[in-house]
């Protein structure tokens, strides 16, 4: 009986804790997979994270880890700060999608918020950012400017997200100059400056004097920097630093009115499973200046893309579009479907080479 | 598959910089093996090394100076290996791992502030005429001055041990301490040179990285390059020219890779990603099949002179 005395008292005491806790605060935990210092993707969640901490004014503490693998490593992560008490947890890169997953069930009065993910739960939201209408802008530009007409793209994974970025940025590169060619080099990780670095030269070595990214780190733009005559994009974040040569604009994701809202949300009780995918036209996805080594004309018609697209009078993907096998996939006029999109695997028509799987 | 875009004269240019980290590293771990200590902490110093250096590089804002920090980073880790095992006579592979992950952890407290900072980077020396040779010039004399200096380490390093009286110390006290002792060479203190040696070197190899080829500071950023390191001295059976041509010729098929994707090659790209690694392990397996390892005798051996 004591036992059992002793163990009623510890629930009490833990749930009238828990009450006194949830009146005055809320945790809301992040996971990084890259540190804030990468000065792209991380670096903007983090930036998120404070402007977010800072709206609430002292009512909400937030907590992150940083530099959080790909592997069991991210379950154990995120289970170690579901039970440190965060009461929301954003788990932001793709690859934490199924330890995502995995903690919520444990944890069915946590809500948890993956980033650029699909696998929902009741207690799960996916979010994430159009950013293939930023690259829709950039494919503009660097078709423009190419002057080898040869393009190098610094791919990450092959996942459906980094697909539509490929896609999105060569179809405006070769609406405007017909001989663009694409050399896509995988490199199999979010965020490695060294390997990041060596990808951006071998590709700038087989004649691309332009570089796309879609690696968290600045080292591409150092290793263009060092080259000289190549352009790039601020990838994630502003990366100004090396503007206006060689970065020329940037997506900036701006994630912070997303966080601030979900973490309302959880104060308000209202908070439910969604799935979150916005873009230019509520300012998740921003288009960082255009630098003035971007000649006036072309600016102004990338500016009246983005407008065309902030308005929905213009989607990246609108017909006519083949697949890369020559088989019809959109017909003219028609724009493409949030399924499609979201699951997409294969390379417009005119891309060489194949995704791998 | 179009191959025609890769362009040999700057594929060797690129090898040459990206085998300049391992190489420092690889030379120095040779000296320490062949002194008859393994010290498995090459990482470790390595990425000490790197950060130290950065941080040293963006103060001063004078990448040799850093450099000059980032060798004596290196050192300072290795001494603490030396105390342990040549007067505490711990266990080489336990402390060895020990400083890896030591250096790990040291170097992500010292390089928290430094990380998305911009570091000086060393400039192209410009060696005149040679510079101007086509084709050979952008090659090979077309690189700072750290990649020649480490190419003048490997010499130095062959010729000391070939044809020098210390050399032959070194050697000896490598291939059997008690006879060293016996004839009166103090095996202890050739041994902790020897280290310190070692970890200079690898200190040099991760500032490399760190100032030169990336040039940024990153948590973790040698990525396993002091292991590589260390299987090269295998690969290269103790002998100095064969650490130049092993540290190549990983350096070559990481950069190669990387080209061939770029040029549009029809092969897997995870089994191009995996290629260097696969290579290490399949020159090593070649090596150990042919049986001749030419390791020093002492290698990993304790020494007390009551023994």
């Amino acid at each position: 009986m004591k036992r059992r005395t002793l163990l009623a008292t510890v629930a009490a005491a833990a749930t009238f804790a828990g009450a006194a806790f949830a009146e005055e605060d809320v945790t809301a935990g992040f996971i990084y997979i890259g540190t804030p210092g990468d000065g792209g993707w991380t670096y903007e969640h983090d930036q998120s994270r404070q402007k977010m901490e800072a709206h609430f004014d002292g009512k909400v503490k937030t907590i992150f880890q940083e530099n959080v693998p790909e592997s069991a490593d991210a379950e154990r992560a995120i289970t170690q700060m579901a039970i440190a008490g965060a009461d929301i947890i954003f788990t932001t890169s793709f690859g934490y999608m199924d330890p995502t997953l995995a903690v919520a069930a444990k944890f069915p009065n946590v809500k948890f918020e993956h980033a650029t993910g699909y696998k929902q739960a009741d207690n799960v939201s996916v979010y994430s950012a159009r950013f293939y209408e930023g690259r829709a802008v950039q494919g503009h530009i660097a078709g423009h400017m190419t002057k080898t007409n040869k393009i190098g793209y610094i791919a990450s994974f092959p996942i459906p997200e980094v697909i539509r970025g490929i896609n999105s940025a060569y179809i405006h590169a070769k609406k405007v100059n017909p001989d663009v060619e694409f050399s896509v080099v995988w490199a199999y990780t979010w965020f490695d400056p060294a390997k990041e670095a060596d990808a951006a030269r071998a590709l700038i070595e087989n004649g691309a004097d332009v570089v796309l990214q879609h690696t968290d780190s600045t080292a591409p733009q150092a290793a263009a920097k060092e080259a000289g005559n190549v352009i790039t994009f601020g990838q994630a974040s502003d990366m100004g630093d090396y503007a206006p040569m060689p970065r020329v604009s940037s997506i900036i994701d701006n994630w912070a009115p997303y966080y601030i809202q979900r973490v309302q949300d959880v104060i308000d009780g209202t908070w439910e499973s969604k799935n979150t995918w916005d873009g230019i036209d509520t300012g998740m996805v921003e288009i960082g200046e255009i630098s003035e080594a971007v000649p006036a004309d072309v600016k102004a018609s990338a500016l009246a893309m983005v407008e065309a697209i902030r308005t929905g009078e213009y989607s990246p993907f609108t017909g006519p579009l083949n697949k890369q096998d020559g088989s019809a996939w959109l017909a003219e006029g028609e724009t493409a479907d949030l399924g499609t999109l979201a699951g997409m695997n294969f390379y417009v028509e005119g891309i060489t080479g194949d995704v791998p799987n | 598959m179009d191959l025609s875009s890769i362009s040999p004269i700057l594929l060797v240019a690129s090898i040459m910089v990206s085998a300049t980290p391992i190489l420092f590293a690889a030379i120095g771990e040779l000296v320490v093996e062949k002194a008859g200590v393994l010290n498995l902490g090459v990482e470790g110093m390595m990425i000490t090394g790197a950060v130290v250096g950065f941080a040293v590089g963006v103060n001063t804002d004078s990448p040799l100076v850093g450099f000059v920090a980032a060798a004596g980073a290196g050192a300072a880790l290795s001494f603490v290996f030396a105390l342990l095992t040549q007067y505490l006579l711990s266990n080489q592979v336990a402390t060895g791992l020990g400083l890896t992950l030591a250096g790990l952890g040291l170097s992500a407290l010292i390089g928290k502030p430094y990380e998305g900072v911009k570091s000086p980077t060393l400039p192209k020396l410009d060696l005149g005429p040679l510079s101007d040779i086509p084709a050979l010039g952008t090659m090979f004399f077309r690189h700072d001055i750290m990649v020649y200096v480490a190419v003048l380490m490997v010499i130095l390093v062959w010729a000391f041990l070939k044809f020098t009286r210390g050399g032959l110390i070194l050697r000896a006290v490598g291939e059997s301490h008690d006879s060293a002792h016996a004839l009166g060479y103090k095996v202890v203190r050739v041994r902790m040179i020897a280290i310190l040696f070692g970890g200079a070197c690898a200190g040099l190899g991760g500032a490399y990285l760190s100032l030169v080829r990336v040039p940024q500071w990153t948590e973790g950023m040698t990525a396993g390059a002091g292991w590589i390191a260390l299987a090269i001295v295998v690969f290269a059976s103790w002998r100095p020219w064969r650490i130049l041509i092993g540290a190549y010729l990983f350096g070559g098929v990481t950069v190669l890779q990387l080209n061939l994707q770029a040029a549009g090659a029809k092969v897997p790209v995870a089994l191009l990603s995996a290629s260097p690694y696969l290579i290490t392990i399949l020159v090593l397996v070649i090596i150990s099949a042919r049986g001749a390892h030419g390791a020093p005798a002492s290698l990993g051996r304790s020494f007390h002179a009551s023994s």
